[in-house]
Formats: structure tokens, sequence, C-alpha cells
């Protein structure tokens, strides 16, 4: 057994775990941080999508102790209070999620994604740049079409800030 | 109707909880106390189980309790059922083997559970259930439907000799025969549906809680019907009565019909709560979600066109057998029959048809209903048959189609069904006309000095849904009724809860019956709350598959609204001293017609529930139920085009465009319709490109048991679809909707198959045509199985 601290959703958290205990588990079983899902065992559905010290990591391929000293968000950590993170919003207002599960996953890749392209995405970007999440509903259509509004949204933010 | 009544684009109530990361599945579930189980299952796919020993596991830090077979048979645990019984066409009954919980003393597949282990973590569990050992005699195996019936196949239960289940028709067989022997021309086609596996992103789950002082069960579990999970638990495999069973089925990460069915696992988890005196929880690692739930399709067929002089079709004789796994799943009989046979005159006046199905046992997982269920593969044979008798007889596939379209409705097949409304001429000139089919040729040849191939291929499709009338299925075989219940219960302050039997796992209900309400009412959707999933809440229900929901679920929620206008109406006309019938309801009001005169609908709510000024006789209150029994199946239909282009190289083919025209009578909510076409059409073009489950043939063992070896649709296989609907409302339930779940599963693996069929030039293409078996196609050699 190990003890681990690490900074959640702002929060500094610490607790004992298992060396072999996962981050999504030590998210999901000692925080009760459920929005972060476990959809495959072999690190390609993307369900379990976090940002570990600003990156998109997915939580299932990374010890919990491994995360020691890190800043995670989770699903859980992006809406500021009541206001939705633009991303969040553009899901909801494209339609880009049926059965939600995979959703948590999606939206921390797909901030992630803004962030690495810098505003600078097309359909074909997207497209390949969500190889790692896998979606049964959606066909991936809507959920292309709200990262690219999402995309904008924040372009605009950002340029409005400047 | 209002701006969130139907037909309006109302973005989805759900999505606040899915988006935020509050949604609430099974694995969320933490009650006190609460332990884990682990699985030990069978790495053989045929089996004696000659001891198992688990000494060394007992001992193994945080281990409660190993549960086996030999225990749950002492305990009164049922064999598990397939709910629908067929008969040969011998009339005798289909022969059905035993189905245990946990195996005793054979296993008949990869993944069949042989022993659970009850421990404090799941990895605790996990590691316990390795140290298991089950002291093992091979048995020769078979994973091939076809190789099962021969003679000398491994034989998997004593009741099926020759593993054949039933070998039963539908049709008329003799005029079927006659129309091919006079036939000016005889298309034949050998097609092969590929075996799939459903892989809703959440796996399947179960939390048993046994309350031993109240003698209560229940049963947090991943369903798509909890009442027919709780019926089924309670009637056939003694768990508990009904009124000591609850099963919720709270959010579900899709289902896709891989969660109709109630498997071993929950029962065993409830089982075992009892058992060890903890509540236990199960939750399925994906490559058990491979191995043990039931998978789909898994048909080979051979089948016959016969045209006359005219190009008109005068019968369709099909020759099917189909893979049901090493046992009979709950509706698994139903899928390679009553859905499947009974669609093969597609769009098409079709005179004669004729089809026989043997379906066989092998040892691998069930095969059940996989969105779709029986229609894609039905839509498959009658869609690559029309295409390719089409181009052997020189004719443009679409006037082919289009001359032998049905066009007199009401229709009936020869083949049970009885068509009640469509026009299959609008959703194919709709088609036609965004595909730019005429444009074709000249983008063939401009793909071609780039040295690519280019095809262009369609599918009208017909489906049936709404299943379905009570009397018809119980005719059929089927053990239950297929109605649907709701009930609508209106609070003093006019808010309102919808309770109904179906259930949500990722439709959007709480959003579309919602709309259904506030369009009637007048009422905004924010004040209408969906409640379902909770066999505590709901008294009653079927649940959602078959794209049913909206066909039946918010067709029984439209009767009990009916009732609960009518009462509202008596108090308003009560109040307002005028006459019942000339009360409306409007924007939330009640209004005398033609007057000034109204009440506000929270107005008449309160006063039903003061009870101080009613009508004499009335019962204070406004709740009202009912029951929905279908008059007939509903039809949705459409036409899908695609074209593909596909690089000789290296055998890759792309999309370039994917059209889908589609009939589904009323629309509540367009977004959430074309969401469904969306995911439908990914899952069918995953089946006809991407995605096959594999069995070694020798081994048994599971090929493509993860991610890494089943290749599931990603976004940049899919181009952007181009949906539209054309809209003939279906005539037989009060609101004309015909369903939109499934249509794109069913209607997209045979266009791409035409279109990619048409680029490579011949037929010899078998789904999902990888690009190594394309490459293969196109280069005259023999692909490996789908490799």
């Amino acid at each position: 057994m190990s003890n681990v601290t690490m900074t959640v959703n702002g929060r500094e958290v610490s607790g004992e775990v298992e060396d072999r205990t996962l981050l999504v588990q030590f998210l999901r079983e000692n925080l009760g941080l459920t929005g972060t899902h476990v959809g495959c065992d072999t690190s390609q559905c993307g369900a379990c999508v976090v940002h570990v010290d600003g990156r998109a990591v997915k939580s299932c391929t990374m010890l919990a102790v491994q995360a020691e000293d890190s800043a995670v968000t989770t699903i859980e950590g992006v809406a500021k209070g009541d206001e939705l993170h633009p991303v969040q919003a553009a899901f909801r207002e494209h339609h880009g999620l049926q059965c939600g599960y995979c959703t948590p996953g999606m939206i921390m890749t797909a901030i992630d994604m803004i962030r690495r392209h810098d505003g600078d995405l097309d359909e074909k970007t997207v497209r390949h740049d969500l190889e790692g999440n896998i979606c049964r509903c959606t066909g991936y259509q809507n959920i292309v079409k709200a990262i690219l509004a999402a995309n904008e949204e924040m372009s605009g933010m950002r340029e409005a800030a400047e | 109707m209002g701006i969130e009544g139907i037909g309006a684009r109302v973005a989805r109530k759900e999505d606040k909880r899915f988006i935020t990361g509050k949604g609430r599945y099974v694995d969320d579930m933490v009650v006190p106390g609460m332990k884990f189980a682990a699985f030990v299952r069978s790495p053989h796919a045929h089996a004696k189980i000659n001891g198992i020993d688990t000494s060394a596991a007992e001992g193994m830090p945080g281990v409660i309790g190993i549960l086996n077979g030999k225990q749950i048979s002492e305990d009164g645990i049922g064999d598990l059922i397939c709910g629908w019984m067929i008969h040969s066409k011998d009339g005798s009954p289909m022969n059905m083997g035993r189905w245990r919980p946990l195996a005793e003393d054979r296993v008949r597949y990869v993944g069949d559970a042989v022993a659970v282990v009850v421990a404090d973590s799941k990895a605790r569990a996990r590691d316990a259930a390795d140290a298991v050992v089950v002291d093992y005699e091979e048995l020769p195996a078979v994973t091939g439907a076809v190789d099962a019936l021969k003679d000398g196949a491994p034989q998997i239960h004593p009741e099926a000799e020759n593993n054949l289940i039933f070998d039963w028709e539908l049709g008329n067989g003799e005029e079927t025969d006659e129309a091919l022997k006079n036939a000016a021309h005889i298309t034949e086609m050998k097609i092969v549906n590929n075996r799939l596996i459903p892989n809703a992103m959440e796996t399947r789950a179960a939390l048993g809680v046994y309350n031993a002082a109240e003698d209560h069960y229940t049963c947090w579990t991943t369903s798509q019907n909890p009442h027919v999970a709780r019926l089924v638990m309670s009637a056939f495999y003694n768990v508990a009565p009904e009124n000591k069973l609850r099963i919720i089925a709270p959010d579900v990460g899709g289902g896709f019909g891989s969660k109709i069915y109630i498997y071993p696992e929950e029962i065993v988890c409830l089982w075992a709560s009892k058992r060890t005196g903890v509540p236990v929880k199960w939750v399925a690692d994906r490559t058990e979600a491979f191995l043990a739930d039931a998978h789909g399709r898994d048909h080979v067929t051979t089948v016959k066109l016969a045209t006359d002089a005219d190009h008109k079709v005068t019968g369709l004789k099909v020759d099917t057998v189909a893979n049901l796994g090493a046992y009979m799943s709950l509706f698994s009989s139903a899928t390679p029959t009553y859905l499947y046979a009974s669609l093969l005159s597609g769009q098409y006046a079709f005179p004669a048809v004729h089809a026989n199905v043997r379906t066989a046992y092998t040892n691998t997982a069930p095969v059940d209903a996989y969105r779709g269920a029986g229609r894609p593969e039905a839509t498959y044979v009658v869609e690559r048959i029309m295409e390719t008798a089409a181009r052997e007889l020189g004719l443009s596939p679409a006037e082919f189609r289009r001359k032998n379209f049905v066009r007199e409705f009401p229709h009936q097949t020869p083949v049970i069904m009885n068509y009640d409304t469509g026009d299959f001429d609008a959703s194919l000139d709709a088609a036609l006309k965004e595909a730019d089919y005429e444009g074709f040729p000249a983008r063939k040849a401009e793909a071609e000095k780039r040295g690519m191939k280019r095809g262009i291929g369609m599918s009208c499709y017909i489906e049936a849904c709404g299943i379905a009338p009570s009397k018809a299925v119980g005719s059929l075989g089927a053990g239950v009724g297929l109605w649907e219940s709701a009930e609508v219960r209106v609070n003093a302050v006019g808010t309102i809860e919808v309770l109904t039997g179906s259930h949500s796992h990722g439709q959007g209900h709480e959003t579309t019956f919602a709309q259904l309400v506030s369009g009637r009412i007048g009422v905004p959707i924010d004040s209408i709350s969906i409640v379902h999933g909770d066999t505590d809440k709901v008294q009653m229900g079927m649940g959602t598959y078959g794209s049913r929901s909206g066909a039946v679920g918010m067709s029984a929620i439209a009767k009990a609204l009916d009732k609960v206008e009518a009462k509202a109406k008596k108090i308003a006309a009560h109040q307002l001293e005028a006459d019942e019938n000339d009360i409306v309801i409007e924007d939330g009001t009640l209004k005398v017609a033609g007057t000034d005169r109204s009440l506000a609908w929270n107005e008449v709510t309160l006063a039903a529930y003061t009870g101080h000024n009613l009508p004499d006789g009335m019962e204070p209150g406004l709740k009202e139920g009912a029951f929905y029994d279908p008059q007939n199946f509903t039809f949705p239909a459409g036409c899908y085009i695609c074209e593909v282009e596909v690089d000789p190289e290296t055998g890759r083919t792309e999309i370039i465009q994917f059209v889908a025209a589609d009939d589904f009578g009323t629309i509540i909510n367009p977004t959430i319709v074309e969401g469904q076409v969306h995911g439908g059409i990914a899952q069918g073009i995953g089946q006809a490109m991407l995605e096959g489950c594999l069995y070694d043939a020798e081994s048994g063992q599971l090929v493509t048991a993860s991610y890494q070896d089943y290749c599931m649709p990603r976004a940049d296989d899919l181009p952007s679809f181009k949906v539209s609907t054309t809209e003939t409302p279906c005539t037989s339930n009060p609101l004309g909707i015909k369903g939109c779940g499934e249509a794109g599963a069913i209607g997209s693996p045979p266009a791409f198959m035409n279109a990619l069929t048409d680029a490579v030039g011949h037929n010899d293409l078998t789904m999902p045509a990888t690009p190594q078996s394309v490459w293969a196609a196109i280069n005259g050699t023999t692909p490996d199985a789908f490799a």
C-alpha cells in the first residue's frame, strides 16, 4: 500500500492505495468522482480521459501513484459552478451525446484537442484526433460538430480577450 | 403544439447530468457493506467439468465466498429460458437444451460461467477467481452453424440431436418453386451475414442486495427492460416473487439489444447476496463483454430471385442457417424467424416468397437480437440480390426497384406482414437527388483518371417496428404480450410526472416524452418529469427494443393523457358552467371554445386536489394510467445511397458520401431522430467494413476479444452522413410514429456492399470488407477470414 497525494479539481486530496491501483480507480472509488468511466481494459475507448497537469490522459493507463503531486482535472471540475465549459455546452447544443457513457472522456479529449491545435481545427483533424475515443451511439457526426462549434466559440472568446 | 411540442428541435433535458459527470450508472452505485464478484469462466469451448478445487482461493485475502453451480441448483434457481417458442415445419417444438446460471457438469463456450468469487475488492475477487482450479476434460468443439449441423459434429446438448434447434419455414413454397421454374431469369447468391459483438460502451453490470429482515431483493442492473427482468427472474428463475424483487435500471450506457436479456450474472449476484449475506456488485470488464454478451447476426444464406421477361420479380426463395450459440438466449428463436423472414418481401410486391431457416447450437456465445434483429439480415439478403439482379439484367438498380415497388396500401405480403402505409418512390427520389446519382458516371471517370475505383450502391429497406400486437405475437409463439404501459400523474400545482414502462439508454425519452405532454397540455417541458427504469415506481412495462418506445410507449402515454384531459375538462366545465364538450386545452389553459372564459391548467389541477368544487360524485385527484396494445407493426422504410472510392494499391475503401432518406412517420424531435440515424448507419458501416467476430474454428477461442482485435468504427472511418426524412404517418397508432432506432443499421450494410462491389466490379466479397479482403478481391486471390 502507498499513500498518494494530488490535486483533483483544485482540491488537495490524499489516500491509501494498493500499488496496482489505477488513477481511474482512485478517482472513482476513493474520491467518488464517478463521472470518469471505464469502457475497456486496453486503453482504447477513452471513456476514462482526464487531464493530468493540463494534458489529456487515459486514467486507466496510469497508476494512482504516478499521479503523485500532479494536478488532475476530471469532468466534474470542468464547469465553473453553474456555468458550463463551452465544450460541454456545445455537446448539449449539437446533440453530441446519447447514452452519455463516453461523453466525459469525449469532452476531456475535446478540450485538450482545442488547446493543442490553438483553434486551428477542421473536420478531418477532429476526426483524426478522436481516434482514441470510441462512441457507439452517435456515429460521431454530432460530436465532431460540437467540437468544431466549441472551437469556434473559444477562438472568438480568445480574440475578444486579446 | 407550442415551441416544445411535437416536431420541435428541443435540446435534451437529460444532457446536463451527462456532460457534467453526474450520470448514475450501475457501477456508480454504492451501498453499505458492498462487496465484489468475479466470475470463473471456462477457457475451453467445450469440456466436461470433473471437479472444482477452491482450496487455494478460499484462503486468499479478502475472500468472502466462492459459489458454484451445484449450490445454485440446491437453492432451486431455475434454468435460463428462451421466451419465444418456435415449432419446426414438422410440428415439433424447438429443441432447447438446458442453460444453468453456473455450469455444473459441462461448459459449452469460452466464457461460460462456472463459479463466482465474492471478495472485498474487485482486484481481490479477480485474484481469487484466477486461483480457482477447475478440472476440465476437453471435448471437441464446433463454432460454425453449417459445420454444427453436419453428421458427426460434436454434440452440444442432449436435447438437440445434430445440434439442430429447429427447421422452420415461412411463406408460399410451392408458388415460389413455380415462379423459379417459369422464370425468365434467376439470380442466385450465397450470402453471409457476419457475426457481430454489440459493444455498448458501458459493459453489463449488476448490484444485488438481499435484505434478510424483509426477505427482499433489489438489483441495480444494466437493463433495457427492468420489468421483463423482474418477471423472468420471478416467474422462471425462482429468484423471488415479484413483490419481493425490485429491479432498477438507472442510467444505462447503450444497449443495442444486448441488454434486453436476463443473463446469468444478475441472477447470480442476487442469489450470492443471499448466500453470502453481503451486497454483491459485478461489473463486466470489456473482455468479459466480448465473451459473454449475446452476439448478433451470424447467418449463412442461399437465395434465388426469379424475374419475368418484363423484369418483374415473381419469386424469392431463401434458405438460411443461423447460429444461436451455446444456449438459447431470451429472444434468440424469434430473431432469425419472425423478425427475419417476415421482412423478405422488402419494399416490393413479390407474389411469392419462401424462407427455410435452420438454427444450430455451436460452441460460441449465445446469439440474440442486436440493433435491427433479423431485419438487417433480411434487408441484406433482399437488397444485395435486387442490386445484383439489376446488374445481371443490365438495368438501372433504381429503376429495377421502382418497377417492383409496392404502391397500393394496405399491402399484404406473402410473409405475414401487412404494410399499412409508405411511399417508396418518395424516399428513392429524395436519395437519388441528394446523392446526385445521375452525376455518378462523371465522378467515376474522374476517379479512374487518378487510378481509383469508384462505386455507388443503394438499398431500399423496409423494417417492422413497434412490436407488437400481443394477440398476434402470442399466436406466433411469444411468451409475453408486447403492449406498453404508462401513468400520467398530475400534481396539485400542475406539474406532471409520466411513469413509463419504456427505458431510455440513450434515446432521449426524458425529452421526447415530455414534448408529447407539453404539446398536448401546453406546459413547458421543464415542468414534466419522466420516470422510468424502476419496478417499484412504475408498475409494469415491456421495455425498449425494436424501436418500440415511440410507437408503443408514447402511444400508451397518449392514451393516459386522453383520460387525464377528459377529467380535467369535466372539472373545468363544472367550474366554468359550460359543457365539457366545449372545453379545449390550449397553451396551458382550459377554455370554453368561442368565449373568453377560461381556467389556467394549474387552477384546474389544484381544484382536482382541493376537492372543494368538483362535479358531484367525482373522485378527487388527477392521475390516470393506460395500457396500449399495438394494432399492427409499424413499417419504417427508406432509401440509402452509398458512394465509395477504393484504392486498388492498398484495398482501402473511403466512403465519399452516404445519403439516407427515411420515412419514420411522425417525428417528435428531428435532432434526436437524426442522431439515431447517424448512430445506426455507423453501426451498419461498422458491420460492412470493419467489425467481425471471429472464433478459431478448431479451438473455439474468441480471437476478437478486445478492442485491439475487434475493429470498432472510429470517427475517422466515417464521413458526415446526409440524412433527411419523408413522412407518411403510420395509420395503426394514435401518433403516426413508425420508429427510427434501427433503420440506420438495417439499411446501410447492403448500400455499402452494393457500392463496394460496384467499385470492385464483382460480387466476391463478404462483410466485413477489410482492406485486405478488398485488395484480395481486386487481385483475384482468396482472402483469409477477414484477417
